[in-house]
Order: structure tokens, then sequence, then C-alpha cells
């Protein structure tokens, strides 16, 4: 299975429910997508739902990045919810802990963006 | 050959095409082998996603997708550990050479974190000159020891 990629609407941030996987090739490049279409949909809040996630390489990982350069290169800012204890040791071991703000209670994640 | 407990190891080995079909196929079988050594679910986790790094740089970075290149793939099974050699035919990296992806410069950089991955989450991590061309991975995973 790939990834599945569902947005909804909380107030002005757009949450992003991912299910799946995001590995080199069709999961990447959805994720690559999606990310891309809502940045050039004007959209400045995004919240990527990953409690879903049950795998992700390193390819993934460099989409996760490249998803929040792209939105913040547009004045936007993307945060992560609801990381499973896997995807927790991946950005622990890219150290990308340190450039992703991560929550895990979804409301008090759109309060943030306030 | 056997092993320190006297059980003969057990080896596949498998000419692969240079495709990311290649890469899902790898990883089954690689996961069948470790599945019968008997690891638990999160080092099934760390043996999956380090056999696909390998393979993707071989098929991505090594043979660049040529159909005429080869990945070799050896999967050697003893009683505690699993180990696994993947080549290629491309024209071979200086693994020093490599940007350091956890330096701050390069800590947004879209790619470049295979290697430090198939390290943190395997025993042993060699790379090498395959000869007569390409670069060889040689990654050990071990069962811990219990008391």
């Amino acid at each position: 299975m790939s990834v599945k990629l569902t947005t909804r609407q909380v107030g002005d941030v757009t949450v992003v429910d991912a299910v799946g996987r995001i590995t080199l090739g069709e999961g990447a490049s959805t994720f690559r997508d999606t990310i891309r279409d809502l940045a050039a949909g004007g959209h400045k809040k995004l919240l990527l739902n990953l409690a879903e996630i049950s795998y992700i390489d390193s390819s993934g990982i460099g989409e996760l990045v490249s998803g929040f350069t792209t939105v913040a290169n547009q004045g936007g800012v993307v945060k992560l919810l609801n990381l499973t204890k896997r995807v927790q040791d991946l950005l622990q071991i890219t150290k990308l802990y340190t450039v992703f703000e991560v929550h895990d209670d979804e409301a008090k994640a759109v309060q943030s963006f306030k | 050959m056997a092993d320190q407990k006297g059980m003969e190891a057990h080896t596949l080995e498998h000419v692969l095409e240079s495709t990311l079909e290649s890469v899902d196929g790898a990883e089954e079988t690689v996961l069948k082998e470790a599945e019968h050594l008997g690891f638990d679910e999160d080092d099934l986790h760390k043996i999956g996603i380090s056999l696909r790094e390998c393979m993707v740089n071989a098929v991505v970075h090594g043979n660049r997708y040529n159909r005429r290149k080869k990945v070799h793939l050896k999967v050697i099974r003893t009683a505690d550990c699993l180990t696994i050699v993947v080549g290629d035919e491309g024209d071979g990296f200086d693994p020093a050479a490599l940007p350091d992806p956890l330096a701050g410069e390069n800590l947004l950089r879209g790619s470049g974190r295979g290697v430090m991955l198939m390290q943190a989450f395997m025993d042993e991590f060699q790379i090498s000159k395959r000869e007569p061309q390409g670069t060889e991975v040689k990654m050990v995973k071990c069962k811990a020891k219990t008391e």
C-alpha cells in the first residue's frame, strides 16, 4: 500500500491525514504533489497527521523536509501531529526534531497556529 | 559452513533488475529470512528499512535504473545473525565524500540520509568496492542476547 492523503479544514488550519507508507516511488510523489498543491492553493497552515503512517524511508523523510521548506518559502508553516514511535525515532536519528514542531493533541496543535 | 552453534548457514543469492519492483521483492525475501530467524517487530522494521535504503541506492544511484546493470543480493542466515550483501554495477563512489546529513547546513536537504539510517539500524555496516565494477554494501543484524 502506498500513501493515501485526505485533507480537511479546521478553522484556517489545513489538516492532512496520511495513511500508509511514504517511500520512494508512488508514496513519496503523492505526498510531494499534495503538499505542493496545497501550498500553491494558498494553504499556509498545514498540520500533517501521521498517526496512520506505518512506514517512512529516507525519501519520505526528504519529502517531509521539502514540504516544510516549500510551505515556509511561501510564508507558511508545516507542523506534525501524532507521530508513531517509529517515525519519532527517525526524526530523532536525523535530528529533524529540531526542525519540526511536533504535537500529539490535534486541538492544541490547531491552537498553536494562532 | 556452520556457525558457532553448529547450525548450517542458509544462503540465498539473487540477481535482480534495476527497478523499484526489485526493491519490494528484495524486502519481501529478506524479511522472510529475518522472520524465520525470530527477530522481533522492531528489528524487522529496522532490517526492512535498511534493506530498502540499500536496494534503492543500488538501483537509483549505483545502476541509475540501467536495464543492462543488475543488483546482486545475498542473504546469509545463521542461528543468531542475518547478513545482507547488496552489490551494484555502477561507477562506485567515495563514502568519505558523502555530506554529513546532521550538519546544520544539510538538515533541510531533501536527500542524503539513507547511509546514516542503515548505520543506525544495523549492527555492522560496510561499504566496499565491488569487483569488477560497482559498490558492495554488507550489513549484519544479530538477535539480542537473552539472559
